[in-house]
């Protein structure tokens, strides 16, 4: 007989740790009255006409599955939208795939394009995912650091010191989730000459492009030469207040889109019918209510800043997404430690710096896609209670 | 519109200080601009949005679509004015379509509302006819839903 083993659970797996976000979760779950500035998605409900359009889609019937590659008209409506806001062109048929959020769009790409050991560049702090996908996918996760003087953007001198002969992708989320970072069209076209020199493919993650408050998203796939090696990634949850929905795409040229289709084919079948109706009125009409939801975050985001200007603590004004990456490093305590000490104390739950990677030691992250009151009884308690630190 | 005035319209009570900080401007600049609305007459005053329904308050509400002639030199506004200034009458629109005016009012009850139809309203010359409706139940008011709807759960802590 064969001796058992000691784990029946894949080796590759079993060394990724679990998230630090689920970890807190836990934790500020065992607790009553939390104030919770550590959820990372819209406080808005999805906006009444996109959920009208999906009951009246199961109304008529429309419940079987779709096409794999999603709704045809789905994919005319992302091919607008790409063009009109990102000035990029994707052909609907053979471009653009509809997947079940982002987050099975990045794992797709990461799957289509990736041989064991194969290596990711991606900026840090960052969304808790790519590391693991990566991993799941038996590449190699290369971390590059963002700091806190260059507004937490990526630069070339970076990634240069990161860079392999295995190198094969680079993995990009602007505006970041958790720093709230964006990159200027300068700032991009340095990281596109840099993918370019080095035959890399440009993983593209811009879930928040629509939330950027000062100047203007850039695609880094409409930059000169760059559409070809670049899988613009994308979805609905964060600028339609749509995150339940689970609908998302990519975009890249045909025959990476054609790998993602079928890894997308065997294991998904089609994202949900229901949500790709929602999504194609989110596209058709949507518009208001995204510039609506924006500049209710962007006022958020001011006071939120200013709150944390008044009790001296350093942050950098982030300019998209819906989070504030303020610098607490002079307390003495680590980043969870401060965290949980919050949490005991003024029972305001934000996420350790640290969950977003290493290099997100010394900050927290406060998401201010909270309701206002939330977010102002928030900053009382926390400068009560940075006060109370400082003595 | 201006943000600060949208931030008003929410809410009227915002402080100062939170203004400046929503906005990013000083306190002294957001006071300088409110008092210059109400200078302008753009601010025209602060209201609480209050649900009489759950006061019990033995109150009736209707709204009254009125026709009328326009006045020569006047047009529809001297008449609409002296309807206007009624205090029974709580809001009015002028309206394109099938009547001209657009009257709220509220009484103590009905015989005081259709005293004040048939005996004020409906003798001032020029007006034509008055068609009343009585308000049932009250669902939205100045975009407030009057209903609170259960808060949808949502986890604490998310990536």
């Amino acid at each position: 007989m064969k001796t058992p083993r000691n784990s029946y659970v894949a080796r590759h797996l079993v060394d990724v740790p679990r998230s630090g976000i689920r970890d807190f979760f836990d934790i500020v779950s065992s607790r009553k009255g939390v104030i919770s500035l550590g959820i990372g998605e819209p406080d808005f409900v999805t906006p009444w006409h996109i959920c009208e359009a999906a009951i009246f889609s199961l109304e008529r019937g429309a419940t079987a599955y779709t096409s794999n590659l999603g709704l045809m008209e789905l994919r005319e409506e992302i091919a607008r939208y790409t063009e009109r806001v990102y000035r990029v062109t994707y052909d609907p048929r053979t471009e653009i795939i509809v997947t079940v959020g982002v987050s099975e769009a990045v794992d797709l790409a990461i799957r289509a394009l990736l041989e064991p050991g194969d290596e990711v560049l991606y900026h840090e702090p960052c969304y808790v995912s790519y590391g693991p996908v990566i991993t799941f996918a038996h590449g190699r996760a290369v971390a590059v650091a963002t700091r806190r003087e260059d507004e937490f953007r990526l630069t070339r001198a970076a990634l240069e010191a990161k860079v392999t002969p295995r190198t094969k992708a680079l993995l990009l989320n602007f505006p970041t989730n958790p720093t709230g970072a964006i990159m200027a069209r300068a700032d991009l076209e340095d990281i596109a000459a840099f993918a370019r020199e080095h035959d890399l493919i440009v993983l593209s993650d811009e879930i928040y492009a629509e939330l950027t408050y000062e100047g203007e998203h850039h695609s880094i796939a409409a930059l000169p030469g760059m559409k070809e090696r670049t899988i613009h990634l994308n979805g609905f949850s964060k600028a339609f207040a749509m995150t339940g929905w689970r609908v998302g795409y990519a975009c890249g040229p045909a025959e990476l889109t054609d790998a993602m289709m079928k890894i997308h084919q065997y294991t998904i079948m089609c994202a949900s019918t229901m949500g790709q109706k929602a999504a194609l009125e989110a596209m058709r009409s949507g518009d208001a209510d995204a510039a609506f939801m924006r500049k209710d975050y962007e006022k958020r985001r001011n006071y939120i800043c200013a709150s944390f200007k008044e009790m001296g603590i350093p942050c950098h004004i982030p300019k998209g997404a819906f989070y504030a990456f303020p610098y607490i490093g002079e307390f003495g305590l680590s980043a969870k430690e401060f965290c949980l000490r919050l949490l005991d104390e003024e029972n305001v739950a934000c996420v350790p710096g640290t969950a977003f990677g290493p290099s997100g030691e010394g900050f927290m992250r406060c998401a201010y896609a909270a309701n206002l009151n939330n977010i102002k009884e928030a900053m009382t308690r926390l400068a009560r209670f940075t006060a109370k630190l400082r003595q | 519109m201006d943000e600060l005035l949208r931030l008003l319209k929410e809410n009227a009570l915002e402080t100062p200080r939170n203004l400046a900080k929503l906005l990013a401007l000083s306190e002294e600049q957001v006071k300088a601009r409110i008092a210059e609305y109400e200078r302008q007459g753009v601010i025209r005053g602060y209201q609480a949005v209050v649900n009489e329904d759950l006061l019990g308050l033995d109150r009736v509400s209707a709204v009254i679509e009125v026709k009328i002639t326009p006045e020569r030199e006047g047009g529809y506004d001297l008449i609409a004015q002296r309807i206007s200034k009624f205090p029974e009458v709580d809001s009015m629109y002028l309206m394109s379509g099938g009547y001209d005016l657009l009257v709220f009012v509220k009484g103590r009850n009905l015989k005081e509302v259709a005293f004040f139809v048939s005996d004020k309203l409906a003798t001032i010359s020029g007006v034509v006819s008055t068609g009343t409706h009585f308000m049932l139940k009250t669902y939205k008011d100045s975009g407030i839903l009057m209903t609170a709807e259960k808060e949808q759960e949502r986890l604490q802590v998310s990536p």
